[in-house]
């Protein structure tokens, strides 16, 4: 098991490789469908023009994402009455559908983790290469043992966007996932896609 | 009419949080077939830890809490007016109660009603009348990953070269399987529906999946192609979370509907591990759940 702390760094990034088991600790901020296409458009494409929200919004989650850990979740969250925020149940959603916006978005902001489930395609294995990133995969489904691992909510953004679709700022510790797509072109959903295939071919053919 | 909004309260608590009992050993068993220190392996390690954790805390299995999908069968004399006002307040309570995350975004708007609640489809409830004197409530929670890697397919298909038979069904369900990858949670149970139009087709492959496991189809066909789809879609090696492994499907439900002379459907309704479904039976004034 490697254990690291967040944010990242070249030299961890490129020593880490596919079906290496990493832990996890320090600060990461969870983004999902909203949140990238929000982040293309406003400031990347820039096809919408950005308000004074957008903009203190950038200026406080840009120095997050520099090295930093963007987590495909939309958790189940408590205390909004009270705004004591504490993650109850946080695992990961699945992160093909940000395939179209998150290579942009590790360029743009040199995030170097990308956590989820599912893994991504070419796009991103082309960015983990470029920026240089990872894609980590964490246990979908396992909720409750990961948001026991979240020991902190820091700060939220885009509430308006809804609890599942914000950006958290959360502080985590021992956080547990798998390096499945790395900063040398490898890509385990690949690997698999492609053995399936096969075989799946050889079932087809029979009676 | 008897307000029984406490306990479908305790009925979404049970859906949400603690693992139907066929499942859990079914993951256990699936546990027995990967190679230990495998990715497979601790992921399903992992998987069944959660599952006790979330039990014994009482916090959501998965933070994708779904689309509640009621079936009520009710005696005659209930008003299902008056029982969907109590499910929808037990929903609303168990949202408040972090039990259900809160799910429900309009779709033109995109703004969450932060309650589960939103036009007539959310939740989804179905009513059935019954001659039977017992009110029974089926729950079932389907999260987004997994509705998203449903299908359906129109036979025959001549990709897949699928005729309208039960070799062609046994194809498109294998096809489907493999584009699910691990994007739906694997290891995955399929509910399928041969037949109906649409709507009613994918309906019916969702409903197949309120039986359990353990239950054997009374089509011996059919519990033969079940057996046989839940085997070779093993053989794809997609494993657990799409790791590479022996355990992609944990079991096959097929159901069957009738049809019009033009059309073919098979739907697959792919749900994931975290399958998560309650029976309430309201017995003389008391809830009993399974």
């Amino acid at each position: 098991m490697n254990s690291i702390q967040l944010p990242l760094n070249e030299n961890t990034v490129l020593s880490l490789k596919v079906g290496d088991p990493v832990s996890l600790s320090g600060i990461m901020v969870t983004g999902r469908d909203a949140v990238h296409k929000w982040l293309v458009e406003t400031f990347i494409k820039q096809t919408r023009p950005a308000n004074n929200d957008d903009l203190a919004i950038y200026a406080a989650i840009q120095p997050l994402l520099v090295g930093g850990v963007i987590y495909h979740c939309g958790p189940v969250v408590s205390g909004m009455e009270t705004r004591d925020y504490r993650f109850v149940a946080a695992g990961p959603t699945t992160s093909s559908r940000e395939e179209p916006y998150q290579g942009d978005v590790m360029k743009h902001f040199k995030v170097m983790g990308v956590i989820g489930k599912g893994g991504m395609g070419p796009q991103t294995l082309a960015a983990c290469q470029e920026v240089p990133g990872l894609y980590l995969h964490a246990i979908g489904g396992a909720a409750t043992i990961i948001a026991q691992t979240v020991t902190r909510v820091l700060d939220v953004y885009k509430l308006d966007f809804g609890v599942p679709e914000a950006m958290w700022v959360i502080e985590v510790s021992d956080f547990p996932a798998v390096v499945t797509m790395d900063a040398h072109s490898d890509s385990l959903h690949t690997v698999i896609e492609n053995k399936s295939k096969a075989v799946l071919e050889k079932l087809l053919a029979l009676p | 009419m008897l307000d029984l909004t406490t306990p479908i309260l305790e009925l979404i608590r049970l859906a949400a949080t603690d693992l139907p009992p066929d499942v859990e050993a079914a993951l256990r068993q699936a546990l027995q077939h990967e190679a230990p220190g495998s990715a497979a392996y601790g992921a399903l390690e992992t998987i069944l830890s959660n599952v006790e954790l979330a039990r014994q805390v009482s916090t959501p299995i998965c933070q994708d809490t779904g689309t509640p999908l009621f079936y009520v069968h009710h005696p005659e004399g209930w008003s299902t007016r008056r029982l969907r006002e109590q499910i929808e307040k037990a929903v609303v309570e168990a949202t408040r109660r972090s039990f259900l995350r809160p799910n429900s975004v309009h779709s033109i708007s995109g703004k969450n009603t932060g309650n589960n609640l939103g036009d007539h489809h959310f939740p989804t409830i179905h009513f059935t009348e019954i001659e039977d004197e017992t009110l029974t409530i089926d729950l079932m929670l389907k999260g987004g990953g997994c509705e998203n890697v449903g299908a359906q397919y129109s036979l025959p298909d001549a990709h897949l070269a699928a005729g309208r038979d039960l070799p062609g069904v046994r194809k498109v369900v294998l096809d489907a399987v493999h584009k699910a990858q691990g994007y739906g949670c694997a290891p995955g149970i399929l509910g399928v529906a041969i037949g109906g139009d649409r709507g009613s087709s994918f309906s019916a492959s969702k409903e197949v999946l309120l039986q359990k496991l353990t239950d054997t189809n009374p089509n011996a066909q059919l519990a033969s192609l079940e057996t046989r789809l839940t085997s070779e879609a093993n053989q794809l090696g997609i494993g657990p979370m799409g790791f590479g492994g022996q355990t992609t499907v944990l079991g096959t439900k097929i159901t069957n509907l009738h049809r019009l002379p033009a059309s073919f459907f098979v739907s697959v309704s792919y749900m994931c591990w975290a399958y998560r479904r309650w029976r309430m039976t309201w017995i003389d004034g008391e809830a009993y759940y399974d």
